[in-house]
């Protein structure tokens, strides 16, 4: 009886002595700088946004934001520790203070942003959700899936948008949820489902991971609006800015030409707008906690915007997506970066 | 010989070596900083709690869940069904496979624990080769086996193996006929209940003719005839009419049947077979903790090999095997959890997975997991002690 009695109690410490620890929350921003490292949640199972390759080195558009946070404090973008996560396990580990931001092909939602307790940065992705099915079947339309067995991943917007999009249309649905992407895409190549349902933009990339990615089609409907988004924890004011500014600046870097290559010669550049950016007029680095030279050292890391998107995505990677809704407001996009001022 | 003060207890006046006084004071203590810490744990979670601005509450269950579930026993809409309902759903299949599990493993545990010990070669070296081939493996492994190597292997359904009845067979799953009845089913049920209750009578006189007279009464055979006859007999005043409908080839499914999932199929071999050999080390353990002399004694007695085994071994086995046997059925229940990773919706996987990132209520869901799990798990812990308070070996 005593030493079941001791036994409890350890255990009750141990659990103490764990919330504890998350309690004691410094800053985000002093606690990533004194720990070297950003912990960043990726998602590394999904070409094209976040996948580590044979040798552990992570590589997508996602990964690269990461990397572009760690480039403006560390002037270094190769200080990030990527943390795996599934779809079910990521806002748990965000909440948690396992990672410090959350860029995994996230949507923004308004339930995400206040009831989790989050913050939704800057969109980076706009997306919708689309279905991919076998040529053979000679489907045309997302229509006529009724009846179809659908896979799909677990704890998603996907998997809710699936069952509005089959109730509205008044569809009979047969869906098959798994945990874990790659144990949904296999069932789904195997011949469990008849279609499976993501972002467009992962369907492009997972297509890839099939035996043969010409036998599949990605339907034309995209029957949601998926803007994909970094997350941060409540109350964290500063760091919230950080990761919201670091976007935007990708975005003025790549309106205002200033690239990986000519971030340099940018520097000597009369233009107020690249001056205040780069730092060589005003202050605004030092304004979010950072340095004046915060945008370069994002430059010289990943390059801007298009610069990420084009070789993870676009016609620089496997996937070929074209910018879309995602192109620059200049170019007939949607992708809009505050200015820095 | 102790002196005699130190039977009777330390002197007055040295409450501090009063063993009955220490007891209670580590007791005190002990107890004062449990309370402290589940205090400062409360405490802190929800300041925690308030801090990040969560709310908590187990309001969340009362709003419409709106994510669709591929097995559901009872009735469950996309549109209108609540996270409680989800709550539900989810519980009952961990129970269909828990429980079926649990029978399935128990069946062939026996059977292969019972072989082991066969006199014949094949028999045990068979039954030895399952055991250690099965019992080394890791489930999990073996679960991904059973739903990618062998069910996966199946062909697509327009293809399906057609099976007696109008069954379809696919790698979707397999596909039954829908039975509908017609007539009066009211009185199988009232036969079916007659014909138990006529079982426990019938047994129970035989047993006192047996203690009276010593001759024994073929009670198996009258029970097989009455559980049957009778049934049969009510269906055929009542007038019981069974219409078949067998299931039809549509664009992409096959429709208008009653489905078994891949996925739960998979579970419940892997589960099955999983346990099923350690329980059958466990009855074997059993069988060989009853004296060799029972065996002997009981055949000079006259009685034959099945009777030996099943009215004098398996009786005093039986004692040594429930308590381990209910370890085995609690890790089934457990293990049950693992079907996250081949996509049955049990409980784990429908509530802490998505009802748990859809509402971000971690605390709450994760709780009500922890509590339904410790709750199976006590009640059958409890339903098996109470298997085995009547089985005690009775001494007179």
């Amino acid at each position: 009886m005593k030493r079941s009695t001791a036994r409890v109690a350890t255990l009750f410490f141990a659990i103490a002595a764990f919330a504890c620890v998350a309690s004691a929350q410094a800053a985000t921003l002093d606690q990533v700088k004194s720990r070297g490292m950003l912990n960043c949640g990726a998602n590394g199972q999904l070409p094209g946004f976040g996948l580590p390759d044979a040798q552990g080195n992570w590589t997508g558009f996602d990964v690269d934001y990461c990397r572009a946070i760690a480039a403006a404090i560390f002037n270094d973008p190769a200080k990030v520790k990527f943390v795996a996560l599934t779809a079910k396990d990521r806002f748990t580990a965000l909440q948690s203070g396992d990672v410090d931001v959350l860029v995994r092909n996230t949507t923004w939602t308004s339930s995400r942003d206040t009831q989790l307790g989050l913050n939704a940065t800057g969109t980076n992705y706009y997306d919708g959700q689309g279905f991919i099915v076998r040529k053979a079947l000679k489907v045309n339309s997302a229509l006529e899936l009724s009846d179809a067995s659908i896979c799909v991943q677990q704890g998603t917007t996907t998997e809710l948008n699936l069952a509005d999009y089959f109730r509205a249309n008044k569809m009979k649905l047969k869906s098959v949820a798994f945990a874990q992407l790659d144990e949904a895409l296999k069932a789904y190549d195997s011949g469990r489902c008849d279609a499976f349902t993501a972002d467009a933009s992962a369907l492009y990339g997972v297509r890839l991971k099939f035996a043969k990615p010409d036998d599949h089609v990605v339907l034309p409907e995209i029957i949601s609006k998926e803007p994909l988004t970094p997350f941060v924890r409540h109350g964290d004011e500063q760091w919230f800015d950080i990761v919201k500014w670091v976007h935007f600046a990708l975005l003025d870097a790549e309106e205002y030409n200033v690239t990986k290559a000519n971030v340099d010669e940018q520097l000597k550049s009369q233009n107020p707008e690249i001056k205040r950016m780069l730092g060589t007029e005003g202050n605004f680095g030092e304004q979010l906690g950072l340095t004046k030279d915060w945008v370069v050292r994002i430059v010289k890391g990943t390059g801007n915007y298009g610069e990420i998107f084009e070789r993870n995505l676009g016609q620089g990677s496997p996937l070929k997506i074209s910018r879309g809704l995602n192109a620059l407001w200049t170019k007939g996009g949607i992708q809009f970066g505050a200015p820095i001022r | 010989m102790p002196p005699a003060d130190r039977v009777t207890g330390p002197p007055k006046g040295a409450l501090f070596y009063n063993p009955l006084f220490r007891s209670f004071a580590v007791q005190a203590v002990l107890c004062v900083a449990v309370v402290a810490l589940g205090w400062t744990i409360a405490e802190n979670v929800v300041e925690n709690l308030a801090r990040n601005h969560l709310t908590s509450g187990f309001g969340f269950l009362h709003t419409t869940a709106g994510f669709d579930i591929s097995q559901t026993l009872i009735e469950y809409s996309v549109s209108s069904s609540t996270y409680l309902r989800a709550f539900w759903v989810g519980l009952l299949n961990t129970l269909l496979v828990a429980i079926l599990g649990i029978v399935i493993a128990t069946v062939i545990g026996f059977l292969i624990g019972i072989g082991q010990l066969s006199e014949n070669f094949m028999v045990s070296r068979l039954s030895r080769g399952y055991v250690t081939l099965i019992r080394n493996l890791p489930l999990l492994l073996q679960l991904l086996f059973w739903y990618n190597a062998v069910l996966k292997a199946l062909p697509d359904f327009r293809d399906s193996y057609h099976l007696w009845g109008g069954a379809f067979l696919n790698s979707r799953g397999l596909f039954l006929p829908r039975v509908e009845v017609s007539g009066h089913p009211g009185y199988v049920g009232i036969a079916f209940i007659v014909a138990v209750l006529a079982i426990l009578a019938l047994r129970a006189f035989a047993r006192r003719r047996q203690e009276r007279t010593g001759r024994p009464m073929p009670v198996f055979l009258w029970s097989v005839a009455l559980l049957l006859g009778l049934p049969l007999a009510a269906a055929f005043i009542g007038d019981l009419r069974a219409t078949w409908t067998p299931p039809v080839l549509g664009r992409f499914n096959v429709s208008g049947a009653t489905e078994v999932l891949p996925e739960f199929v998979a579970l419940l071999i892997g589960l099955s077979l999983y346990t099923a050999a350690f329980i059958a080390e466990v009855v074997r353990a059993g069988l060989m903790s009853v004296s060799r002399c029972q065996t002997e004694a009981a055949a000079a007695a006259g009685l034959r090999r099945g009777q030996i085994l099943r009215l004098v071994v398996i009786p005093q086995a039986t004692r040594v095997i429930i308590p381990t046997l209910t370890n085995q059925y609690l890790n089934l229940t457990k293990n049950s959890t693992l079907a996250v990773a081949i996509g049955y919706p049990d409980f784990t996987q429908i509530f802490t997975g998505t009802v748990l990132n859809q509402t971000g209520q971690a605390l709450e869901v994760v709780a009500m997991t922890l509590a339904v799990y410790l709750a199976i798990s006590l009640v059958t812990s409890f339903a098996m002690n109470v298997y085995q308070a009547r089985t005690r070996l009775v001494t007179r």
